[in-house]
């Protein structure tokens, strides 16, 4: 192909979506304290048979408390690429304030073959700038490092928590990372991987992140195409080649750049029908109409479940008619969600309260407490008190 | 002087059969078929015949018989029949070559090039008989989010959005009745239009020839109401009789030139329709003649909302050229809330065979580049894209809408729809199908329950068939469907063709 052809060629490169089945699972202490992982990893290695091996991941929240003032960057480093680490090390530096850096401790015998190296940073910004440009500017330096910089990427960016993935069923990357030995959190999500048309990949896996907001993903995006042109309006770039990502970033456009309450952007990723919209009272008729004539774009069809967490939140929704499972249970102050209620009863034998939500009926927790850890207060930022 | 062109059409009349009893004499207003006094039996006068097939159809006893018959002149792929035959029709009457209806040529119909998508096992396809399954389609300028009031965020039942939403319009399926003006279509032709949009829940366009008083407060509220350059029957009450306004600059059958009804077809109601007086042409000058430039545009698409109270959503109609995409951002820049392109095929009731032919390009092309530069330039939300000209079929609606289109408008379908047969003789105004005619007898032949019941049933038809397909995708709101090249795989096409689509090659 000459030079020429070759450049054309890369204007049309679609990007691949891996499909695919999956388990997730989640787990908040509404009162904010914080426990260990070893009841997550045992719940979410009895969904073993919803994964097929090829991806694994957890989100966990309180997890630095501390360095709960810095961004937590984890960052792997793909095909032992040295100069991917260095060249991403140097623009980290360059743009950020490293307080401490390390390699992220792991087992040393992944299940998997071609294990990335993963480094964690924790930093702030350089420039000094308001809370809400300082979260615009991190989100654009993981885009911009995630784009540029070939075999290095910013799976995890928030504050006080972290996200360990990678290839394996995610009980494997639970004794890679030591998760169950070494972390505490008042919230973690789960997610057991089963891609179907693409080989796993370690940044493929989920949870996806974006400063503190994770999604876990069960299903398929059929929208994939509307939706990411439409994100990619607003500067977002699909770099993962998976449909999950249009997630992510989607729920940070309406969250935390367009500031719309949780609640809301449910009803815009898996909106009422016309039929049932038709049905309600005048003002949330108009409400629900508008939100689906102004956000079409990012619809979310096809069949999903999924939990998106953040700092003291962790949100279950499916799809609007409800083709992939979700199990909502309480118990004292904890909430699980998961893609089979058996493995809610393995960890949690006695419950309050076990239901399954309707399609496009988000499920809610939030931490209601302030409470104390190792005698600070974690920073549940988005909590109303 | 005898005529050395050869007849297009072979008329073959079936004697035992005929009973002599005068139907297609009457019916064809081209004077193929006449009673001949002498021989005391109706003779034919096939170089008359423009293969409409009305005489066909009704004749009681089906003894007719009208096949095209290409000019048999010794075979020649360049100098062809049908080029030789023009070149002597020229040479007899020394005018341009008109034609009625969409460019007939042999170039690409990437429609018939392009493959959608279905899912299997990961995703599940959904059964539209048993699931809801969405086409209701909003039109105009959104905002790139909302705002609630501060003091009731989280408070979903009484949440207040404070943003402006601008005006919209709301379709219950994508597809919409291209502009086609009253004088260049009958009267029931145009009422047939208007009753089937309101029966959809979906708009019809008026065209550049006014709106008919009587239909205004009937179907105003389904009428996109059309300014072209001619500004036939343009006032205030006009502009404000629709729901929103459509500024005519191009038209795909005939980029960059303008329009003439012939005083013939300026029967006393168009006359009163268009402002004009009864019997004299209409020409439409190829520019408006308030707009040379860009911001000439924008200053009448304001003028425009300054006499609607920025209550109607303004559309911009142009035709696809070669630099569609950049002319697409500078309208939507200018304040345009729709922009309509009309490709190559797309019809008209008089245009130059050597413009019709010629000028413009294919509308997937067009649409495709300009969703993508309106993308690129972050402000596809700022309009809707409604594309035509060429539209067959629900396949190529689908296709429309994955390749970025909002909706798309259909004349040629929807008048084949009434019975229009595509003969192209629309610019003679003898339609012997009562459709693009101002001769009362044959107006008269047209009914506007049948007809409109007929667009009725193909739009619904198309609608169940969109459904099908987009359930088979495993999508179930139309919305989800828009820009969704994912979808799409082409075949037969090379890497440039791709490249402007989109779209991956079939089996990439």
């Amino acid at each position: 192909m000459s030079k020429r052809r070759q450049n054309r060629r890369v204007r049309r490169v679609i990007k691949e979506k891996e499909i695919g089945a999956c388990s997730i699972f989640g787990a908040l202490n509404q009162a904010g304290e914080r426990f260990g992982g070893e009841g997550v990893v045992r719940a979410i290695a009895n969904m073993h048979d919803r994964s097929n091996g090829l991806g694994g991941g957890f989100a966990i929240y309180g997890l630095y408390p501390e360095y709960r003032d810095y961004y937590a960057l984890h960052v792997m480093y793909e095909n032992e690429n040295q100069v991917a680490k260095e060249k991403a090390e140097a623009y980290i530096h360059k743009h950020f304030d490293v307080v401490h850096d390390e390699e992220i401790p792991n087992s040393g015998e992944p299940k998997a073959p071609n294990a990335p190296r993963t480094w964690r940073y924790f930093v702030a910004p350089s420039e000094k700038v308001d809370a809400f440009e300082n979260e615009d500017y991190v989100v654009q330096k993981v885009i911009e490092l995630n784009s540029t910089i070939k075999d290095a990427c910013i799976f995890s960016s928030g504050k006080n928590m972290g996200v360990f993935k990678g290839v394996g069923y995610p009980e494997d990357i639970a004794e890679y990372f030591l998760l169950d030995k070494l972390y505490q959190g008042y919230l973690w999500t789960a997610h057991g991987r089963f891609p179907t048309n693409t080989p796993g990949s370690w940044t493929g896996a989920h949870p996806f992140n974006l400063l503190d907001r994770t999604v876990v993903h069960n299903g398929e995006i059929s929208s994939y195409g509307t939706n990411r042109r439409h994100l990619e309006m607003y500067g977002y770039k699909c770099i993962a080649n998976t449909d999950t990502e249009v997630l992510i970033y989607a729920t940070d456009l309406l969250l935390r750049r367009q500031g719309l309450p949780m609640e809301l952007a449910t009803k815009i990723l898996a909106p009422p029908v016309w039929e049932a919209i038709k049905n309600e009272k005048e003002k949330e008729r108009h409400l629900l109409t508008t939100l689906r004539q102004v956000y079409a774009p990012l619809l979310m069809n096809g069949p999903f479940a999924i939990i998106i967490a953040s700092h003291g939140e962790m949100i279950g929704l499916t799809d609007r008619i409800r083709l992939r499972p979700l199990t909502a249970a309480t118990s004292g102050d904890m909430l699980y969600l998961s893609s089979e209620e058996a493995s809610i009863r393995l960890i949690s034998p006695k419950l309050d309260k076990v239901w399954t939500p309707n399609g496009g009926e988000p499920v809610v927790g939030k931490v209601t407490k302030r409470v104390k850890v190792k005698n600070e207060v974690l920073p549940l930022a988005r909590v109303s008190a | 002087m005898k005529s050395y062109l050869l007849p297009e059409f072979l008329l073959d009349r079936d004697e035992d059969l005929c009973t002599q009893c005068g139907a297609c004499v009457k019916q064809c207003s081209f004077g193929v078929h006449s009673f001949d006094e002498e021989k005391g039996k109706i003779v034919i006068h096939p170089e008359k015949c423009t293969g409409c097939q009305r005489c066909v159809i009704f004749c009681p006893v089906n003894a007719l018989r009208v096949t095209s018959a290409p000019p048999a002149y010794r075979p020649n792929a360049c100098w062809t029949g049908e080029r030789i035959q023009d070149i002597k029709k020229q040479a007899e009457n020394g005018r341009i070559l008109l034609r009625g209806c969409g460019d007939d040529s042999p170039h690409r119909v990437y429609w018939d090039h392009i493959l959608l998508n279905a899912s299997q096992v990961t995703n599940p396809p959904i059964d539209p008989l048993r699931e809801p399954m969405e086409l209701k389609t909003f039109l105009g300028r959104r905002p790139d989010g909302i705002a609630l009031e501060e003091s009731q965020i989280g408070d979903f039942e009484v949440s207040k959005i404070s943003t402006e939403v601008p005006p919209s319009l709301m379709i219950e399926t994508p597809i919409l009745f291209a502009a086609m003006s009253y004088g260049a279509i009958s009267y029931p032709a145009f009422k047939s239009l208007a009753m089937a949009a309101e029966e959809l829940g979906t708009l019809f366009n008026t065209g550049e020839g006014g709106l008919p008083k009587d239909l205004r407060r009937d179907y105003g509220k389904c009428a996109i109401v059309q300014i072209a350059s001619g500004r036939f029957g343009v006032d205030l009450e006009y502009l404000n009789s629709g729901v929103a306004v459509e500024i005519k600059v191009g038209q795909g059958a005939k980029p960059g030139i303008g329009g003439h009804l012939p005083g013939e077809k300026v029967s006393p109601l168009v006359a009163a329709t268009r402002m004009i007086p009864e019997g004299t042409d209409a020409l439409s000058p190829a520019p408006h003649h308030d707009i040379y430039s860009i911001e000439d545009l924008s200053t009448l698409i304001h003028a425009i909302k300054e006499a609607t109270n920025y209550e109607k959503p303004v559309s911009v109609k142009i035709a696809a050229v070669h630099n569609s995409a950049a002319i697409a951002s500078g309208i939507v820049r200018a304040g345009a809330d729709i922009i309509a392109i009309d490709g190559l095929r797309g019809g008209t009731g008089a245009a130059p065979k050597a413009i019709r032919e010629n000028v413009g390009i294919p509308i997937e092309l067009a649409l495709a580049a300009v969703d993508d530069r309106l993308r690129e330039e972050g402000i596809r939300q700022r309009c809707s894209i409604i594309a035509s000209g060429g539209i067959r079929c629900s396949g190529d609606v689908i296709k429309a809408i994955a390749l970025g289109a909002d909706a798309v408008y259909i004349g040629s379908a929807a008048l084949v729809a009434m019975g229009c047969t595509l003969c192209q003789s629309c610019y003679t105004g003898k339609c012997n199908w009562g459709i693009c005619t101002q001769d009362p007898h044959l107006t008269k032949r047209l009914d506007p329950q049948r007809a409109s019941q007929s667009l009725v049933n193909l739009v619904r038809a198309w609608s169940f068939e969109i459904k099908e397909m987009l359930g088979g995708m495993g999508i179930n709101a139309i919305d989800s469907l828009k820009g969704n090249r994912d979808q799409l795989r082409g075949i037969g096409l090379q890497e440039w063709e791709l490249d402007v689509l989109g779209i991956k090659g079939a089996g990439e």
